[in-house]
This record gives structure tokens, C-alpha cells and sequence, in this order.
């Protein structure tokens, strides 16, 4: 059990090992595979079930789409106007072009309002900035709120999936490290105890602590308003009690319409946790005067968002509302877990969305981590066809390995432009085939079969046999067959 | 009816049997056939690992050889799905107009196997015996790409003596992915192995496919674990009758 988290995760993919060498701790660990397939195999069929009955999924996949297309080939123009309603109904607007920035406004604004505490609502994109150390380096104490981000802070987990982070812990690690963290001894590892405990812990601090940072599902352009989906409540109570609250929230986060959400939340809740509707929606405009926090700001982050939208094939990247359906029904996400993706965005979308935002040369056997077997597409509520950005970005990535001379001799580069020049002519292709035929038969054992290959080749033969070259081709036998062909 | 094979590279290379399996099955059922001896790959390896220029030479050579074919027949729904979802955008970024316009001609006379005996011969019963208990694959570009939907079941169906044993999460990915295989070996592996549970659960004696790529991942893996159990393409399972069953293959 307690080697059920692999050590050293790192979520940064500048310094994160590439997917292939990252998966393999957790290939090698039964209990956190068994952690991961469980939860999401629950989570799928729930979501199955309730996709299921909306007879109508696919029309509203398609207007869901629509609208995301809609609002990133616009978005200048519509978070101008969020800004300008924001700002009219008492909120504040900052631009950040970066991480870096992002981090130096929410700062700022910390240290304005004097908070040396604050609250936080599970957001993602504070976690692409990396905030929480930022904040701890400069003196600040960040509590998270919600149960499994509270769990992974407790922890010094990671998280590894986008709506369910600590889905790789189980309750029995759960209750080690709440039993070890709040000094609580006589703690069960009872659903119910963990969640009493968790409540006690944080109810306090809801209580005390005057500033608060959330993230955004959406941004609403016609009217300026904020909205935030969650399950446990710990994100009404950080919305509502604090004095001040920061929100950090994707530039391409934006609705244009308040009517879009009705369209939104529906897909959202069915696809990221198969629910009709989600526990929490908190909705909120400004300031209001006597309610809730009398000090609020926005922070709009770029960090690549908008090189992203500049590539017409890969803007559609910019639809996700993180959902994570696309984890979910993923088969490779299913064995490795979120982890081995080296970064705070795994699964299908984090291997076209990490890639993107960092740059390539980081990232680059991620848009690889994939089998292309097309069921994130397939699921996904605003219709992003992941394995076409992946393909796309695996160009990319060949285009800059190409200019590596390194990479020439590769055996699988040097074999993929071997096999273009036999493709290009069919004698060559045929001879090439007679000649695998005498070179594979030294591999080849009695009873036809070749169960070890070297090089490049025993990648295949360590799991697998292969069977051995017949001894006639079919355009061979097609020949003997005496028949002209066209 | 007149069609012309592309029986496609690693056919053509490790599965013969598969592409005289469709010749016997179209051949009683009337179609004249044809084989264009200089056909070679459809790109999809190239395309699949980013290496876009070589798979676009082979789209080029795809619709040079096919472009005069009154209809074009495919035993493997991962090549199909190639031609028809990656195609399109080679030629539109790396082709010229005339060549784009050759080919959007073409594609509607392009079909998978079972596509070919459902929408266009219009035959369920092929006059096949077969009388064994058989495990359908659906492979991922069959399901999610062409969206072959009960094709492939009303055809076996029909089919005497088949029993059909369904494997559990059918729609689940068996690991292969072309170079996925090799350039994440350890994981296609974790992958095949959850499927192989699910196919062997149906105790079936053969585990049939539209696609030889799935089949040589879970053929090679059945082979190293000796289950008991063997991979067919389902061409040969139509084909077969109870004078001439399939091929032996080792």
C-alpha cells in the first residue's frame, strides 16, 4: 500500500521524463491500476447512463460545439465585452499574457487586501501556473477546499486526473494522511468519518480567512457574470464568505450568451461526473453590495492560449471545458493513470493541450501516448476531434525532429523513410519482401512462428509472437493464378 | 459488378490467405476481380507517426492506380479509414486541385468488405459455413471511423454453424495503434492484455476481425500465452464452406 503513488512525480513537462519511460512505474503497480480503473470505470458508466437517456445527446453535442467554436472565433470581442460588464457590475479585470504574470497580479492582490491566508476552490488552471508554491514562497498559506484537492495537499500528492485529482488514492491512503496531517489518531478509513473530518478541518477556516482564488467554468460575455460548477459546497462557502475574491480563469473560457449555459451545464455534468445536473452552480456578477465578497477580481490568463487559437487546425483544442469524459473513456489513460502524462492536463486532452501550451520540444512523445482508437472523440460533449490535433502535432513533432541530426539514425525514423522508398516503387516493395522472407526465416522457429526479434523489433516480441513470412505473397499467388490484371 | 482489390502492404506481405479468402468469397458471389499488381501501402504508418510527405506520396499513388476502378474493395477497415478521414486533408494541403478533385471522385467507390457485401452487393448470406463458436473484435476504426454499426453481425449472422460469443467492453482499443505498439510498448502490452481477458472470457475458438492489424496484436499475444484460442479474418470465416474450409495457417 504504501508504494501505491510512484515517488518523484513531476507535473511540469520541462523537467518530466517522456510518457513511455513515466508509465512504466505505474505499469508496475497493481494497487494504484486497479485505484485508477475502478474509479473511472464507475465514472463511465454512469456517465453512460445518463448520456443514454438524453435521446437528443448528439443535437446538443452539436449546439455545445457550436457555441465553443463560436466563442473563440470571436473572443476578442467577446471578452472585451465581459470586461466591460464585469467592471460595470464592480469586479476588476487583469490581462495576463503568462504564468509568470498571473502569478505577480493574484500576488499583488494578496498583499493589498493584507491576506496572509487563502481559501481555494479546485481549479486547473492555477495549477498550469503553479500558484499554490508562489504563493507559499512568498509567505502566503493557500488552503485547498475541495476534498480530493485538500487530500493531494495534504498528501504532497499530485493530481492525476482533471475533475477527479486524488482518483489514484484510495481511502485507506486517504485516511493515512488525514490521520497523519490533522493529528487524528483514532481515525477509520469510513467514507463518512473521512468526510466529518475533512469538513471539521476546513469549516474553520472558511470561517477565518478573508481572501479566497477560484477558477471559472465560464465567463459569461452579455452579462459579465462567473459561473463555477462543483459538488462538495466547499466552493459556495469560498464564493460567498471571504471579503475578497480572485478568480483565475483561461481566456478561452468564455460564453457569449447567459442562455448558453443552459446547453453547457447539461453536457458538463453528464460527461465529467454522470450527473443530471451538477450538486453546486454558483453564479455571480460583480460586486454586490451587503452579499457575499465586496471585493472581486478577475484575472484573465493567456500562457499560449492565443498562439493556439492563431493554428486553425488546432484552435479547436481551445473548445474543452475539462469535462475529462475524454480520460475516462481513454484505454491508455485507463492503464497509466494521469501521472505518467508529466503534467497537470493528462489523458487524451492533456496530449494535445500540454504540448500546445509548453512548448513542443517539451512535450514531445506526448502527442504519441495515444492508439488513436478515437474514443475521446467519440465522448467528448463539445465534439474536439483530438486524434486529428494529435496527428497534426505528431507532424509538427517530425518536422522538428527532422532538423535534428541525432534523430536521423534512429531506427524507427531510419525504417519509416526506408519503408516510404519501397512503398514508392512495387518491384522494390517486392523485393524487399523476398528478401525479409530469407532474412526473417533465421528467426523464424519450427513451427512457424518468430517469438524474438532484435533491435527495434524486440519492442513487439517481448509481449507478443509474431507469425513468420508465408512463403508466397499474395500478388504472387495472383500472378500464378494466370489472370491479366488491368 | 466489377472491383478492383487493395489488399493492402502487410496483407499482401503476413496474410495472404486473407486476400484469397476475399477473392473465393467475391468470385462466387459474381463480382469480377481485379488487382492492380503495382499497389503497395496506403500511407497510414507514415501518416499515423507525423510523417505526413511520404503518407501523402502514397495517397498519390492510391487514387493514380484506383482513379479508372468502377469500385475499390478493402479487407482491412484501418486502411479505409486512412483514405477517407486523413486523405482528404493531404490533398488539400499538399496536392493540387485536379489531383483533390481525382480523388473526391473516387472515394465513394472505395469500400471495406463488409461495407461492399452490405451496401453494395446487398447480401447478408454469403452461402458461408462455418461451425465454430467465433468472438467478433470490433476494431476501434471499424466502430468509431466507418462506423460499420451490425454489418459485420448481420454477416456472420448468417453465417452456418457460427455460434457468436460477444466480448465484454467490445469497443475497447486492444493496444495496437500501428507504431503506438513499439513506441510505447509497455503500455500497448497493459493495454493488450486487459483485452485479451475479455476475449478469452468468451471461450470461443476463434476471435475474428475486418482489420489483420488487430488480429496479428492479439493473434501474437494468444500465441506467446498458448490460449486456446486462434485470430481469423472474417473474409476467410465468408468464405469458407463445407467443402472448403479456411486455409490452414501455421
Amino acid at each position: 500500500m504504501s508504494h501505491a503513488v510512484p515517488s518523484r512525480v513531476v507535473l511540469d513537462p520541462r523537467f518530466a521524463p517522456p510518457f513511455p519511460q513515466a508509465a512504466l512505474p505505474v505499469l508496475r503497480n497493481p494497487q494504484l491500476r486497479k485505484n485508477v480503473a475502478h474509479a473511472i470505470d464507475v465514472i463511465q458508466a454512469k456517465r453512460a447512463k445518463l448520456v443514454g437517456e438524453k435521446t437528443d445527446w448528439q443535437a446538443l453535442r452539436a449546439a455545445a460545439s457550436a457555441i465553443r467554436t463560436n466563442a473563440l472565433e470571436n473572443l476578442g470581442a467577446y471578452l472585451e465585452e465581459f470586461e466591460a460588464r464585469c467592471t460595470a457590475a464592480g469586479g476588476t479585470v487583469h490581462w495576463a499574457a503568462d504564468a509568470a504574470e498571473a502569478r505577480r497580479i493574484i500576488l499583488d492582490l494578496l498583499c493589498q487586501e493584507k491576506a496572509s491566508e487563502v481559501v481555494k476552490i479546485k481549479t486547473m488552471t492555477s495549477a498550469e501556473i503553479q500558484l499554490n508554491p508562489a504563493l507559499e514562497a512568498a509567505g502566503v498559506s493557500v488552503i485547498e477546499t475541495d476534498l480530493a484537492e485538500l487530500i493531494l495537499q495534504l498528501g504532497e500528492e499530485e493530481p492525476s486526473h482533471i475533475v477527479v485529482p486524488a482518483l489514484h488514492v484510495n481511502r485507506s491512503q486517504v485516511r493515512e494522511i488525514f490521520a497523519r496531517r490533522m493529528g487524528l489518531k483514532n481515525l477509520s478509513d469510513d467514507p463518512k468519518e473521512l468526510t466529518n473530518a475533512a469538513r471539521t478541518y476546513l469549516r474553520g477556516k472558511f470561517l477565518s480567512i478573508p481572501a479566497a482564488i477560484s477558477g471559472a467554468n465560464f465567463l459569461i460575455a452579455e452579462t459579465g457574470s462567473v459561473a463555477v460548477v462543483e459538488s462538495e459546497g466547499n466552493g459556495r462557502m469560498c464564493l460567498t464568505l471571504p471579503r475578497a475574491l480572485i478568480t483565475l480563469a483561461g481566456i478561452e473560457k468564455v460564453l457569449p450568451r447567459f442562455q448558453d449555459l443552459e446547453v453547457m451545464l447539461q453536457v458538463l455534468a453528464r460527461s465529467a461526473t454522470g450527473e443530471r445536473m451538477n450538486p453546486y452552480t454558483s453564479l455571480w456578477t460583480g460586486v454586490t453590495p451587503g452579499d457575499g465578497p465586496q471585493c472581486f477580481h478577475v484575472v484573465l490568463l493567456d500562457n499560449g492560449r492565443s498562439s493556439i487559437l492563431s493554428r486553425p487546425k488546432q484552435r479547436q483544442t481551445l473548445k474543452c471545458i475539462r469535462c475529462a469524459a475524454c480520460l475516462n473513456a481513454c484505454p491508455v489513460y485507463r492503464q497509466t493513470g494521469g501521472h505518467a502524462y508529466g503534467s497537470v492536463y493528462p489523458g487524451p486532452i492533456g496530449a494535445i493541450l500540454t504540448p500546445q501550451l509548453m512548448h513542443m520540444e517539451h512535450a514531445q512523445s506526448l502527442p504519441y501516448a495515444s492508439s488513436l482508437c478515437g474514443a475521446c472523440y467519440e465522448v467528448c460533449p463539445v465534439k474536439i476531434n483530438i486524434p486529428e490535433v494529435l496527428l497534426e502535432l505528431r507532424a509538427q513533432a517530425v518536422n522538428q525532429e527532422r532538423q535534428q541530426a541525432g534523430r536521423f539514425f534512429d531506427p524507427m525514423y531510419l525504417g519509416l523513410r526506408i519503408a516510404s522508398l519501397l512503398f514508392a516503387r512495387a518491384w522494390r516493395f517486392h523485393a524487399a519482401q523476398r528478401l525479409g522472407r530469407i532474412g526473417l526465416r533465421l528467426f523464424t522457429r519450427r513451427d512457424g512462428w518468430i517469438h524474438s526479434l532484435p533491435g527495434i523489433g524486440a519492442k513487439w516480441t517481448q509481449t507478443r509472437d509474431l507469425r513468420g513470412l508465408p512463403g508466397q505473397s499474395f500478388h504472387e499467388w495472383w500472378a500464378t493464378r494466370g489472370k491479366e490484371a488491368k | 459488378m466489377r472491383a478492383s482489390l487493395f489488399i493492402t502492404c502487410y496483407n499482401d506481405t503476413l496474410f495472404p490467405e486473407t486476400g484469397r479468402a476475399v477473392v473465393r468469397l467475391l468470385e462466387r458471389l459474381g463480382v469480377e476481380l481485379e488487382f492492380q499488381p503495382r499497389q503497395t501501402c496506403c500511407g497510414q504508418m507514415h501518416a499515423n507517426t507525423g510523417f505526413r510527405g511520404e503518407a501523402f506520396a502514397q495517397a498519390k499513388r492510391f487514387v493514380r492506380l484506383y482513379r479508372e476502378a468502377e469500385t475499390v474493395v478493402i479487407p482491412s477497415s484501418s486502411c479505409v479509414a486512412m483514405i477517407r478521414d486523413q486523405y482528404p486533408g493531404l490533398f488539400e494541403e499538399l496536392g493540387n486541385e485536379a489531383l483533390r478533385r481525382e480523388f473526391a471522385a473516387l472515394l465513394p467507390r472505395v469500400y471495406e468488405l463488409s461495407e461492399f457485401l452490405i451496401d453494395r452487393l446487398g447480401v447478408e448470406d454469403v452461402g458461408a459455413t462455418f461451425p465454430h463458436r467465433v468472438a467478433y473484435h470490433a476494431s476501434c476504426h471499424g466502430v468509431r471511423a466507418l462506423c460499420l454499426g451490425d454489418r459485420p453481425y448481420r454477416l456472420l449472422a448468417k453465417v452456418h454453424g457460427l455460434e457468436l460469443a460477444e466480448i465484454p467492453n467490445a469497443e475497447r482499443c486492444c493496444g495496437f495503434g500501428g507504431t503506438f505498439s513499439v513506441k510505447n510498448a509497455e503500455v500497448s502490452s497493459a493495454m493488450l492484455a486487459v483485452k485479451l481477458q475479455d476475449i478469452v472470457s468468451t471461450r470461443a475458438e476463434y476471435c475474428t476481425a475486418l482489420d489483420n492489424s488487430c488480429l496479428m496484436h492479439l493473434g501474437g499475444a494468444m500465441h506467446r500465452q498458448y490460449a486456446a484460442m486462434r485470430t481469423i479474418h472474417m473474409a476467410q470465416i465468408l468464405a469458407s464452406t463445407e467443402d472448403c474450409p479456411p486455409e490452414a495457417t501455421p
